[in-house]
């Protein structure tokens, strides 16, 4: 391609172009920008919102208006960004859509944050010259991890499309014109709906349409009450993204102050999720080595993500045989904290224990109320999820100078990890951790090269061969649910050459969770904090999860051995057929 | 609206078997759905969009409310289709509407009347606009309606309905 560069003019600018999508991508490369709502770079152009226009002119003279995120480059034209005609434009569209939009922005969520408000600013609209809405949608709170109100939906399909191309299809427009709406089938409530909650709709929304279900006041209400003892685990992913919220580069590893900002928030016990994602590694990599030794059912498929363990629940409950038993991280924190904490901090009690953990998900808000996880009394594991948003709010909250603030470790003994548990938080990281200590289960020996290139990176879709001395491995690795539709397929088909897949629901993996901080308009972002997480491992002390101390010491002192009795009791779970809750399963006698 | 009709999941099998599970002929697979229960019933929107490849309940849904032919609500024994084109509509097929609106005591936004035995919808035009003001009756087309004339007609088919013509 690179032979072939064209050139166009942008503000009378000479541009080069190669292969970008469409025109406003070359504007973007070139350094300027144009509004837009329904533009996201990793999503297909649209042209619903109308913000991106341009005027074009051609070498002939002749001249238009059209969108920019839909308008492929053309050599030689002249475009305009500025000019009487899109300013008039995108103010119209501006009072149009804000004719329409509920104008309670002072107690929204997204206030300050908010693309419509933003750019309602910027273009002075101080003034809507229509009356507001009458009539108002009901506001969907059913579900644990997404909040849906229509009354500030501008339509531009972001969600629609999120849901459509990563995920399968649970929000769709309905009704036509000024009716339509963005809902799941007939309305219904995104609880009651095959909704898996990654979030990825609502990290694509211009306004305060969909948003997280914050347990912020929840949590708050806890760390204040002196009766009660907190003690919170963050995920690998929200070292490497909440510093966006503060001023922090993209990928920058903010593991210490995390750690000092929770304590200053009133936690009084903080570890790390990353620990027990290398205990994950020990329970998974044990499973896989017994399965592949013993004919046990092939391929193991991870089970970290609470997305993809739901939508293999709901749309393919006849393969969840192949998910690993290991409870995620999350998960075996929570068992983990419930069960020894209070055993090492003697304050700490059963009743007066709670455990709250920060994800870069708006599904690990969903999993800790999973039937399976819950304890013998019933009570919850973990007992609130904030997401890497939230906990950024609660920081803002507290007055907190997170830039500067001064890092400290996480407590002991659940707080050192391994650049093992680290990958977790981004797409073949599972994999790639659980081979580095499956290769010493198998061999006996140590993995010389523990960096597994061919599954690092972004890709949706990522294979690595391995030779575990002589045991051959093929490993698939993928993210998003529309390509572990493909996989399913290509296994019941018969046509599956791999003992291990690994599926994250959100594109990128956790890095890109629907809980992280919003990075609309950037898509490498992902890259970055991807990058992030890498460097982290590249600079850990251990680099396998077997290698950290603090675990072990927790299978030398408690747990024995990885699938022990004891392990299997605190660290397993179980799946089940999930097609019954939803409406999905209609026909199914 | 779930639950109000018994499904015959077979039947839309079968319909989904003619069109071979391909997603570009759901407008004609919703057709011949409303074909039998002269509606689409959400369980078999939701039983579409499950089924077949590339579609999903949601998605199904979005055709079928965009479209104007389908309807989500059981309609009447006797369709009554009032026409509002452009001609229709100046030569007064408002004052029609009303007529069987007060008849059959159906309240606007509402479909059918409360029996169930007539349902009214408005359409935009019947390519009668010679014949202007137009209803359509079960496929049956009345000319140059009033609303007398429409009252007599609906008289007409209530006497036929208990059996004394």
């Amino acid at each position: 391609m690179s032979e072939n560069k064209k050139t166009l003019f942008i503000e009378g600018k000479e541009v080069e172009f190669t292969d970008e999508p469409n025109l406003l991508e070359v504007i973007r490369k070139a350094g300027m920008n144009v509004p837009t709502f329904c533009y996201r770079p990793d999503l297909t152009s649209f042209g619903a919102c109308r913000m991106c226009v341009v005027e074009v002119e051609y070498p002939n003279g002749r001249k238009v208006i059209n969108s920019s995120c839909t308008m492929p480059p053309e050599a030689n034209v002249k475009v305009k960004l500025n000019t009487e005609k899109t300013r008039r434009i995108r103010k119209t569209v501006l009072k149009l859509l804000l004719a329409n939009h509920d104008r309670k922005c002072l107690t929204c969520e997204r206030s300050g944050n908010c693309e419509l408000q933003m750019y309602a600013q910027e273009y002075g609209i101080t003034d809507i010259p229509y009356a507001d809405r009458e009539n108002f949608y009901p506001v969907d709170h059913s579900s644990p991890s997404i909040v849906r109100d229509s009354n500030k939906c501008i339509l531009c399909g972001a969600c629609v499309r999120a849901c459509h191309e990563y995920q399968h299809s649970v929000l769709g427009y309905a009704n036509r014109g000024s009716k339509t709406l963005v809902q799941p089938m007939n309305g219904r409530p995104l609880a009651e709906s095959e909704c898996v909650n990654c979030g990825q709709c609502v990290a694509v929304c211009p306004t305060g349409a969909l948003t997280i279900n914050s347990q912020i006041e929840d949590v708050w209400s806890e760390i204040t009450n002196p009766e009660k003892k907190v003690v919170v685990q963050f995920a690998p992913s929200v070292r490497v993204a909440i510093g966006e919220m503060f001023g922090l580069e993209p990928g920058v590893n903010s593991t210490e102050k995390i750690n000092a900002a929770l304590k200053e928030l009133g936690f009084d016990l903080v570890f790390d999720t990353n620990f027990s994602a290398d205990l994950t590694i020990m329970e998974e990599a044990q499973e896989f080595v017994t399965r592949l030794t013993t004919g046990g059912t092939l391929p193991l498929f991870t089970s970290c993500c609470p997305g993809w363990v739901r939508w293999l629940e709901l749309e393919h409950p006849d393969m969840t045989e192949h998910l690993s038993t290991c409870k995620s991280p999350q998960g075996m924190m929570g068992a983990i904290i419930r069960e020894y904490v209070p055993q090492y901090y003697k304050e700490v009690t059963s009743e007066n224990l709670v455990s709250v953990s920060i994800m870069p998900c708006t599904a690990k808000k969903y999993e800790i109320t999973r039937d399976e996880l819950k304890m013998k009394d019933g009570r919850q594991e973990v007992d609130y999820v904030l997401t890497t948003q939230e906990l950024g709010n609660m920081i803002r909250e507290a007055g907190i100078d997170f830039k500067n603030i001064e890092g400290r470790p996480a407590d002991s003994p659940f707080g050192k990890y391994s650049g093992a548990g680290t990958i977790f938080g981004v797409s073949g990281g599972v994999a790639e951790a659980a081979v580095r200590t499956a290769y010493h289960m198998v061999t006996g020996e140590e993995l010389k090269n523990v960096v597994i290139n061919e599954i690092r990176g972004t890709n949706r879709v990522k294979t690595v061969e391995l030779d575990l001395k002589g045991t051959k491995v093929k490993v698939k690795v993928v993210n998003t649910l529309k390509e572990a539709e493909k996989c399913m397929r290509e296994i019941k088909a018969g046509k599956a050459d791999y003992q291990m897949l690994e599926v994250m629901a959100c594109p990128g993996g956790c890095i890109n969770g629907g809980g992280q901080p919003l990075s609309h308009n950037d898509s490498n972002i992902k890259e970055e904090r991807a990058e992030g997480l890498y460097k982290d491992d590249a600079s850990d002390k251990w680099r396998k999860s077997h290698e950290n101390p603090d675990i072990i010491e927790l299978y030398e002192k408690h747990l024995e051995k990885p699938n022990s009795h004891k392990a299997h009791e605190l660290l397993h779970t179980s799946y089940g057929n999930k097609r019954k809750d939803c409406y999905i399963s209609v026909g199914e006698g | 609206m779930s639950g109000s009709t018994t499904i015959d999941f077979r039947a839309v099998d079968n319909i989904l078997e003619k069109y071979n599970y391909d997603k570009s002929y759901l407008i004609a697979m919703l057709q011949d759905v409303q074909g039998i229960y002269k509606y689409l019933p959400e369980d078999a929107m939701t039983y579409i969009g499950e089924k077949v490849d590339g579609l999903s309940p949601s998605t199904v849904y979005g055709v079928a409310t965009f479209y104007a032919q389908f309807s989500l609500e059981p309609k009447g024994k006797y369709e009554i289709k009032v026409c509002d084109g452009t001609a229709c509509h100046v030569r007064g097929s408002m004052p029609v509407l009303n007529a069987v609106r007060n008849k059959l005591e159906i309240k606007q936004g509402k479909l059918t009347s409360r029996d169930g035995l007539f349902s009214l919808e408005t359409v935009s035009c019947l390519g009668a606009c010679g014949l202007a003001p137009v209803v359509m009756i079960n496929g049956k087309v009345y000319p140059q309606m009033t609303p007398d004339a429409i009252s007599i007609v609906i008289d007409t088919l209530l006497k036929e309905e208990r059996g004394e013509e």
